[in-house]
C-alpha cells in the first residue's frame, strides 16, 4: 500500500446464505481509505452499503455469511482474521458509528462507564487517567457540561447528545479508520449540521480515515473528499466529490440527482427510476446490472462485463453504457376517467 | 376562498402520575395553531420530531380529542364531531400516513384495504364497487391482479401508493399526508411525489402536506408553516419562507439544509455558525422566558412571524 493508504479492499465478496446457497450482497467491490479523507459510499437502501461496513468490522454471523477477498489493514488481512483477532483491532484502531445511537448504548449503563470500556479493554490507562479521558472525550465531541453527562444514562439524553456520546466512544482509542453508517439518519435535520460539522471537526484533528455511509447526496455534497456510489453490490462510479456533483457520468448517479426534489431547482417534475430494484436472490449477475432501468438504452451500448474505467484521472464509470444514455422523456399524468365523471 | 378554517386549535395530552395516577402535567402537543385551506392548494408543515406535525394531522381528521379551538368546513362547525358515515366532512378529508405497511391492515386483501372507504361513504352497487377499484388501482399505476394481493406481497412504495388508492377513493377534497415518502428510497419517492401532484392538479386536490423534509416540502407546497413546540414560528408563501425567512428558529432550519453541491460548504458551514450565533443572541425576542413561542404577527399580507414587536420589520 501506498504511504497515505490505511485500508485497501480488494475484490470484496460478501455473501449471505439463503437456504443452502451463498447470494453475494457485496460483488466484487474494491475500495482505498486514504488517511485523512472522508470516502462517502452511497446508494439506495439494499445496495450493499452496510453489508460493506460490517464486511471491514467483522460483525457478522459467522455462520451464515462468506467474506472473500482482501481487507489489508496494519499489514494484515482482515477478512482472514478469527473473531478474537477481529476484537483486538474494532474500536481501537477502526471504530464504528451505527444509525441508532439508542440502541448502540447500553441503557443499563452510565454514559461515562460505556465511554471507559473502550479505554479499559484497548490502553493501559489508569482509572484516574481514563475518568479524565472521558470528560475530556465528551467535551471533544461538544458536549457542554460532561460531569453530568458522564452519570447519566441513554434515555436521559437527547437523540443528538446520544450521537455525540457514540462519537465519543468510537473516537476514545484514537482509530486510524472510523466506520460511521447513516449516522445522521435518524436525527432532526438541525442536529444532523452539527453532527456532520463535529466529524469533519474531529476528522481534521485526528486525521483519521473515514467511510462516511449515506443515501443523502446533500449529506455527501456537505461533508465527503471522495465519493464511491454503489448499485447491486457493486460500485458503478467513483470520484472526488467535486468531479461527481459536476460531471455525473453513470446513468444511475444521474438519475438519482434527478429525483431529488432540490431546493433551488424549478422543475415540477422529479426523475423516476424505471423497475425496481431487484431483490439479493435476483441480482443479476451478469452484463450491466442496472440496464434493466434503462431499457430505452440499447443493449449494444452496454459491456458485455461491465469493468470500472477510468475516465479522468480519479474518475471511474462502470460500464460504457454512460456514452450513450440520455433520460427519458416523461409524459406525466393523462386525465383519469374516474375523477373527470364527478 | 377557503373551505376550511382551523382557529385557535389545541391538542393537550394529560400526562399521569404519582400515587393516585393523577393528572400531574399536560403534553401541549398543539398548542394554538390557526390555518386556512383554499381549494387546489398545498400546504407544508414543517418541523422537528416530536413538535406536534402527526398530532395536528390527526386532530384535523378528528383521530385526536381537540381541547380547544374550532374547525369550520364549509361554514359548519365540525370540531370533535364524531367520525360517521353521513358526515360530507369526513368524506372529503383523507389521511396519508408515513408508515403505509402499518396503515394496511395485513389480513385484508387489497380489494377490501381500497374499498372501506367506497362502502362507508359512497352507495355503490357490487359491479361499480369493482369498477372504481381497478380504476384506482390504474391511477396509482398497479396492475389489476393487485386486487386479491395481500399488503406484504407489495414494496414501500407500492404500498404506498394502495394508500393513496384509498385516500382518494371518496373524490376528497383534501388530503392529510404524513410523512408519506420519508420512508421511501429517492427513486420511489419521486414517483409517489409526481404522482401527488398529477392528481392535484387534475382534481384540484388540496393537500396539508406533514414532512421534516423541507427540500421536499418546497417542491410541493404553495404555502408553509413551520412549527415548533405545538406553534407556528413562522408562516408564508413558498418565496416568503425560502427567501426571506424571519424567525431565527426558520433560519436555523433552512441553513441546516445540506445542499446538494460541494460548492461553497466551507462558507456555508460558518453561516451555519454564524446563524447558530444569532440564534442565541435573538432568543428571548422570538421565545418567552418558558420556550413558548410568541403569537404571530403580520409582516406582510401573506407572512408571519412569531415574535416580539420589538423585532423589526413587523407590520
Ligand atoms: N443477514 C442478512 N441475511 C440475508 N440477506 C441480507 C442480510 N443482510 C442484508 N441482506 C441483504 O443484502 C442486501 C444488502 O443489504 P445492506 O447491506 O443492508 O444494504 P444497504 O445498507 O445498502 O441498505 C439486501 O438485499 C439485503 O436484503
Ligand atoms: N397519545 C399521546 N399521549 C401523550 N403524548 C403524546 C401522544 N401523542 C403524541 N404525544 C406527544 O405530543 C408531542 C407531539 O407529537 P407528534 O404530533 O407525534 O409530533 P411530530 O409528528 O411532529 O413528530 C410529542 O411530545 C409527543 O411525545
Ligand atoms: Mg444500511
Ligand atoms: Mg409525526
Amino acid at each position: 500500500m501506498k504511504g497515505n493508504e490505511l485500508l485497501k479492499i480488494n475484490n470484496l465478496h460478501t455473501g449471505f446464505r439463503i437456504k443452502d446457497t451463498f447470494y453475494d450482497a457485496v460483488d466484487g467491490v474494491s475500495l482505498t481509505v486514504k488517511k485523512n479523507e472522508i470516502l462517502a459510499i452511497v446508494g439506495e437502501s439494499g445496495c450493499g452499503k452496510s453489508t460493506l461496513a460490517t464486511s471491514v468490522i467483522g460483525l457478522y454471523d459467522q455462520n451464515k455469511t462468506r467474506v472473500q477477498g482482501e481487507i489489508l489493514f496494519d499489514n494484515k488481512n482482515l477478512a482472514a482474521l478469527s473473531e478474537e483477532q477481529m476484537n483486538d483491532i474494532r474500536g481501537f484502531q477502526i471504530s464504528m458509528i451505527f444509525q441508532d445511537p439508542l440502541s448502540a448504548l447500553n441503557p443499563l449503563m452510565r454514559i461515562g462507564e460505556q465511554i471507559e470500556e473502550g479505554l479499559v479493554y484497548h490502553t493501559t490507562l489508569k482509572q484516574t487517567e481514563r475518568e479524565s479521558r472521558v470528560l475530556e472525550l465528551l467535551q471533544q465531541v461538544g458536549i457542554r457540561n460532561p460531569e453530568r453527562v458522564a452519570k447519566q444514562f441513554p434515555h436521559q439524553l437527547s437523540g443528538g447528545m446520544r450521537q455525540r456520546v457514540i462519537i465519543a466512544i468510537a473516537i476514545a482509542c484514537k482509530p486510524q479508520i472510523i466506520i460511521a453508517d447513516e449516522p445522521t439518519t435518524a436525527l432532526d435535520v438541525t442536529i444532523q449540521a452539527q453532527i456532520l460539522d463535529l466529524l469533519i471537526d474531529l476528522q481534521a484533528e485526528t486525521e483519521a480515515g473515514i467511510i462516511l455511509i449515506t443515501h443523502d447526496l446533500g449529506v455527501v455534497a456537505e461533508v465527503a473528499d471522495r465519493v464511491a456510489v454503489m448499485y447491486a453490490g457493486e460500485i458503478i462510479e467513483e470520484a472526488a466529490v467535486e468531479e461527481l456533483f459536476a460531471n455525473p457520468k453513470h446513468p444511475y448517479t444521474r438519475s438519482l440527482f434527478n429525483s431529488i426534489p432540490q431546493m433551488n431547482s424549478q422543475s415540477d417534475r422529479l426523475n423516476v427510476i424505471e423497475g425496481i430494484v431487484p431483490s439479493l436472490m435476483n441480482l443479476p449477475r451478469s452484463g450491466c446490472r442496472f440496464s434493466s432501468r434503462i431499457p430505452w438504452i440499447p443493449g449494444e451500448a452496454h459491456e458485455e462485463n461491465p469493468t470500472l474505467h477510468e475516465i479522468s484521472p480519479g474518475h471511474f464509470v462502470r460500464c460504457t453504457c454512460w456514452k450513450e444514455f440520455h433520460f427519458k422523456t416523461d409524459k406525466g399524468g393523462g386525465t383519469h376517467e374516474l375523477y373527470a365523471n364527478k | 376562498m377557503s373551505f376550511m378554517q382551523i382557529n385557535d386549535l389545541k391538542v393537550h395530552y394529560p400526562v399521569r402520575g404519582g400515587f393516585f395516577n393523577t393528572v400531574i402535567d399536560q403534553v401541549l402537543a398543539v398548542d394554538g395553531i390557526t390555518m386556512e385551506f383554499e381549494r387546489g392548494k398545498a400546504y407544508g408543515l414543517v418541523g422537528e420530531s416530536g413538535c406536534g406535525k402527526s398530532t395536528t394531522g390527526k386532530a384535523l381528521i378528528g383521530l385526536e380529542k381537540i381541547t380547544s379551538g374550532s374547525i369550520i368546513y364549509e361554514g359548519e362547525n365540525v370540531t370533535n364531531k364524531r367520525r360517521n358515515r353521513k358526515s360530507s366532512f369526513n368524506r372529503d378529508v383523507q389521511m396519508i400516513f408515513q408508515d403505509a405497511h402499518s396503515s394496511l391492515n395485513p389480513r385484508k386483501r387489497v380489494r377490501d384495504i381500497i374499498a372501506e372507504p367506497i362502502r362507508n361513504f359512497l352507495n355503490l352497487t357490487p359491479k361499480e364497487e369493482e369498477r372504481k377499484i381497478s380504476e384506482l388501482l390504474e391511477i396509482v399505476g398497479m396492475p389489476e391482479d393487485a386486487k386479491l394481493k395481500y399488503p406484504h406481497e407489495f414494496s414501500g412504495g407500492q404500498k404506498q401508493r394502495l394508500g393513496i388508492a384509498r385516500a382518494i377513493a371518496t373524490n376528497p377534497k383534501l388530503i392529510i399526508a404524513d410523512e408519506p415518502v420519508s420512508a421511501l428510497d429517492l427513486s420511489v419517492q419521486a414517483q409517489v411525489l409526481n404522482f401527488m401532484k398529477d392528481i392535484q392538479n387534475e382534481f384540484g386536490l388540496s393537500y396539508l402536506f406533514i414532512s421534516h423534509d423541507l427540500g421536499v416540502v418546497k417542491h410541493m407546497c404553495d404555502h408553509i408553516s413551520i412549527m415548533y413546540k405545538g406553534r407556528f414560528v413562522e408562516t408564508g408563501t413558498k418565496a416568503d419562507i425560502y427567501t426571506n425567512p424571519q424567525h431565527i428558529y426558520t433560519k436555523r432550519l433552512l441553513s441546516a439544509i445540506p445542499e446538494v453541491s460541494p460548492v461553497g460548504r466551507e462558507n456555508r458551514k460558518r453561516e451555519r455558525i454564524r446563524v447558530e450565533q444569532n440564534y442565541q443572541a435573538e432568543h428571548k425576542n422570538y421565545f418567552d422566558e418558558n420556550e413558548r413561542v410568541f403569537d404571530l404577527l403580520q409582516v406582510s399580507n401573506t407572512h408571519y412571524v412569531a415574535s416580539t414587536s420589538q423585532v423589526k420589520g413587523v407590520l
